[in-house]
């Protein structure tokens, strides 16, 4: 048995780097495609400004992308550093995934995104277009291969047990390919990231137009975020509800924990939109319903029932008994690999036997387990309520807000107002977070839900980590925090100076701030002038009008 | 990683070191890649190594990922603001991004040749009983700095090809002297392994039967590394190869032919990485507490019908990747100058 600390310290180490890492993949996610966009938009009018476009938030792409890639190293290491026992146990199907990932998309990815940054002048318009969608399908392709990974954790299907090599092996390639929740999953992600994205270049360049600079450029950027922005909100939220409909299928437990569903209602059930769970007393207070809502989402029927905590308590007490019968018939086949009778025996109930694995985290020998161990292990099976409601309601209020931002937004680009609008301009710079908070909610409500699995049903957390010490952790966990910390801090410097900077960062000479006197590069500010001077015989307009394009 | 450790050396001043940097720009993070999927690989072709070798060279680990961590970010930050305090600082942390992956990968080598204490407990979770310091002994040494000092070797000739002037000149010094810290560390390396304790597996052998890894008796004997060499004669050719490539690269390097060189360091790397893989054939992880706990290649892999979609993938895709990372070289090819750096000052890193 691993102790109890290292089991809480290996989860606090593994949610802390997820969540670093996340900070960073939904703006990769979401601007590679608004480049691609911008891109596309250069090469069929000539319009140089969309060029400057793409480069300038290029620029800022390449800032975020780089942490993104340094917090994803440590992702695809630390299954085998920190959940060995994890890693041994589900790596016939869980590694492919991975692997996969770094063959067909990570390569990609990160091959094109050195041309997209150096390429311009060595390959035609055409060439480069070509270059930036590469990496945008590159960096999403990634995302499909991870969330088939991270599907197959909530739904492990196409798989069975092995008794001789003890662990779980592949059945099916293509069932965990199309897993139905790592396609809804999928499309939730990614449309997450694309909101990420517009809310970005959205509320930077809203701020652009708040301060009166560089309006061309941000009028443009605005129009496409808004667009994009709204496609994405929709997608976003039609696909969290159709992984509500999956959560329902495959993950009774984190369904009712998420909507406090103590008791079964009778079908459709309702959808409990604002109340305060009470999970010593089960019950929510100031609870205000919907009727049947929830049952349609959930079952897409209006006679199916969605199972209660109440009801899944006595299926899960059910099966952590069956579990135990598992859990000793497996040790007896150990001790006695060719005898084909316990072999038999095994088989027939080893679809319970991660329940019997729950009580290890109480006893070592399971037959041994009291029935007081036996009903903290069925309340160990359903997650703890109040966070997992709450950081749902959350989300989904976040997701209005910003939802609302982008119809408006859209509206007013449609209209071509919005410049007039400074509240809705405003709305846009102070909402860039939200996406972000939306993200990372969205991640603690899938995998907190999916406690006290690491594979649900199949293999609990507490067995799943690596056998470390506590020190040997709490030394690990304050490094990567420390770094993590110290290399945010840095993005974030650079993100704040290249977005105030605007477009000017380029050294085209054609933006705002441009023919002012800088401290920034303030050594090589007669190299630049040079430059300048360069492009002012290039383009005659360009060193007069910095706050329109000639 | 060669690059990344000559970065300080081989640049004195900051537009130098510019050019040092956009020599691999457009490419390092294509390339990191294969290290990346290279740990993928190994989660997906043998779990059971994956799991034990990572979590048992816990801090070892740690030290690889943490310094890695300063590459993608200094390659990107670097040249994004002018102060040359913020320059240096990302420098270093390049430098020290490339240099301590490459002695800590050799050096954690250099342990599994020698048997690393793990055992399994009965539900065939990993126990590393040894400790963080035990890996610095003498031959992990000398294998820390024989993988160090290759890598050095191949960037400094890929240095010699891509740059002119003084920088093309003190990474032709640097090749000279890293690819001599190399031959001569892989021939202590091979006189040491030679009176050193290997692993011999004593049970009958059956490939490709689903297996556990505790069903096999395994022997530990003096030189028995060196066994393969006299059962499989031809594999003798690969530190032949490791040497040769050595040698070639020094003659190549002295009179100006920085491609040649370039190609001879990596037949070296090839060379001494199999020679490496060779010697412990069939084991992947000794382990030195309980032989018989050791990890051979057939009995901690992956199903059959993983490893046969792994393969397939493989196959395809390899031939893909290396078809358009070398049309990335291609569309980039040329020497980088300090003039091209000034010109394209905001763009380049």
């Amino acid at each position: 048995m691993i102790e109890e600390s290292v089991v809480n310290l290996s989860r606090l180490q593994f949610a802390a780097t997820a969540f670093y890492h996340f900070l960073f993949v939904p703006l990769t996610l979401g601007m590679s495609f608004l480049l691609a966009i911008m891109e596309t938009v250069y090469v069929m009018t000539g319009k140089e400004i969309y060029r400057d476009m793409t480069k300038f938030w290029g620029k800022l792409f390449g800032i975020n992308f780089a942490l993104g890639v340094t917090t994803g190293l440590t992702m695809e290491f630390q299954f085998g550093t920190n959940w060995a026992y994890y890693s041994h146990y589900v790596g016939d199907i869980f590694g492919a995934p991975l692997a996969i990932e770094g063959l067909v998309a990570f390569f990609l990815e990160s091959t094109f995104v050195g041309l997209f940054f150096f390429g311009w002048d060595r390959l035609s318009k055409v060439g480069h277009l070509t270059v930036t969608y590469l990496v945008a399908i590159g960096s999403n392709l990634s995302a499909v291969l991870i969330l088939i990974a991270n599907a197959w954790m909530q739904n492990p299907i196409g798989a069975d047990f092995n008794p001789v090599t003890m662990r779980m092996e592949m059945t099916s390639f293509w069932d965990l390919i199309f897993n139905p929740v790592a396609q809804s999953k999928f499309v939730h992600t990614i449309s997450a990231g694309y909101v990420t994205g517009s809310a970005f270049v959205l509320g930077v360049s809203a701020w652009y137009l708040l301060k009166g600079r560089d309006i061309e450029f941000a009028r443009r950027s605005f129009r496409i975020a808004a667009s994009f922005g709204l496609a994405s909100a929709l997608s976003v939220i039609v696909l969290g509800d159709e992984s509500g409909y999956h959560a329902a299928e495959t993950q009774e437990t984190k369904l009712a924990a998420m909507e406090a569903m103590w008791e079964t209602e009778s079908a459709p059930a309702g959808l409990t939109l604002f109340g305060i769970p009470d999970e010593k007393n089960r019950t929510t207070h100031a609870e205000i319903k919907i009727p049947y809502v929830m049952g349609l989402i959930g079952t897409r029927s209006t006679d199916k029932v969605i199972p209660g905590i109440d009801e899944l308590e006595k299926k899960i007490a059910a099966r952590i008994d069956t579990g135990i019968t598992a859990v000793k018939a497996l040790e007896a086949l150990r001790r006695d690999p060719k005898n084909a009778d316990l072999l038999a025996r095994f088989t027939a109930v080893k679809a319970d036997l991660g329940y019997g694995l729950l009580l290890k985290k109480y006893v070592a020998d399971v037959s041994q387990a009291t029935p007081e161990m036996k009903a903290r292990a069925v309340d160990d099976a359903i997650p703890a309520v109040a966070p997992l409601f709450w950081s749902f309601r959350l989300m989904v209020g976040l997701s209005l807000i910003f939802l609302s931002l982008f119809v408006l937004s859209f509206w007013f680009a449609a209209r071509n107002s919005f410049m007039q609008k400074r509240w809705l301009l405003k709305w846009a710079v102070w909402g860039i977070p939200l996406p972000w908070i939306a993200c990372e909610l969205g991640w603690f409500v899938a995998e907190y839900g999916r406690q006290p699995w690491t594979i649900h049903g199949v293999l609990p957390t507490h067995l799943s980590t690596s056998a470390l010490s506590a020190g040997s952790l709490w030394f690990s966990l304050s490094g990567f925090l420390l770094f993590y910390t110290l290399l945010l801090v840095a993005e974030l410097y650079l993100m704040f100076k290249y977005a105030r900077l605007g477009p000017a960062s380029l050294g085209t000479g054609r933006y705002h701030l441009e023919t002012l006197p800088r401290r920034e590069f303030e050594h090589d500010r007669l190299r630049d002038s040079q430059a300048h001077l360069v492009a002012a015989r290039r383009r005659p307009a360009a060193g007069l009008r910095h706050h329109g394009w000639p | 990683m060669g690059v990344g450790t000559l970065l300080p050396f081989v640049g004195k001043t900051d537009d130098e070191r510019r050019v040092v940097l956009n020599s691999v720009g457009p490419h390092w993070e294509g390339n990191q890649v294969w290290f990346v999927t290279a740990g993928g690989a190994i989660f997906a072709a043998w779990p059971l190594v994956y799991a034990t070798a990572f979590s048992g060279f816990y801090f070892a680990m740690l030290a690889v990922l943490w310094a890695l961590f300063f590459r993608p970010v200094g390659f990107d930050y670097r040249s994004k603001v002018a102060d040359p305090r913020w320059r240096g600082f990302w420098d270093w942390g390049i430098f020290a991004g490339s240099a301590i992956p490459a002695l800590v990968f050799g050096v954690a080598f250099g342990n599994v040749i020698q048997g690393v204490p793990f055992y399994f407990d009965d539900v065939m979770m990993v126990r590393y009983t040894g400790s963080f310091w035990a890996l610095f002994n003498p031959f992990a040494l000398v294998c820390g700095v024989v993988s160090l000092a290759m890598l050095v070797a191949h960037g400094a000739n890929y240095l010699a090809i891509r740059t002119e002037a003084a920088i093309q000149k003190r990474a032709k010094a640097s090749s000279v002297v890293a690819t001599l810290v190399m031959l001569i560390g892989f021939a202590i390396g091979g006189w040491m392994i030679a009176s050193m304790p290997g692993y011999l597996i004593t049970s009958a052998v059956e490939p490709g039967l689903a297996q556990s890894p505790l069903d096999k008796t395994v022997i530990v004997q003096s030189g028995a590394w060196l066994s393969n060499y006299s059962k499989y004669p031809l594999s003798i050719l690969l530190p032949v190869l490791g040497f040769g490539g050595g040698l070639l690269s020094l003659l190549a390097i002295t009179r100006g032919r920085a491609g040649l060189a370039f190609v001879a360091t990596a037949v070296a790397e090839l060379g001494i990485i199999f020679t490496a893989g060779v010697s412990i054939f069939p084991f992947v992880l000794p382990s030195s507490s309980q032989p018989g706990s050791s990890l051979t290649v057939w009995d901690c892999v992956s199903s059959h019908r993983t490893l046969g979609i792994m393969f397939w993938v493989a196959l395809i895709m390899t031939p893909i990747i290396i078809a358009y990372t070398s049309w990335a070289y291609r569309v980039m090819r040329g020497k980088v100058t300090v003039e091209q750096i000034r010109a394209n000052d905001r763009s380049s890193y």
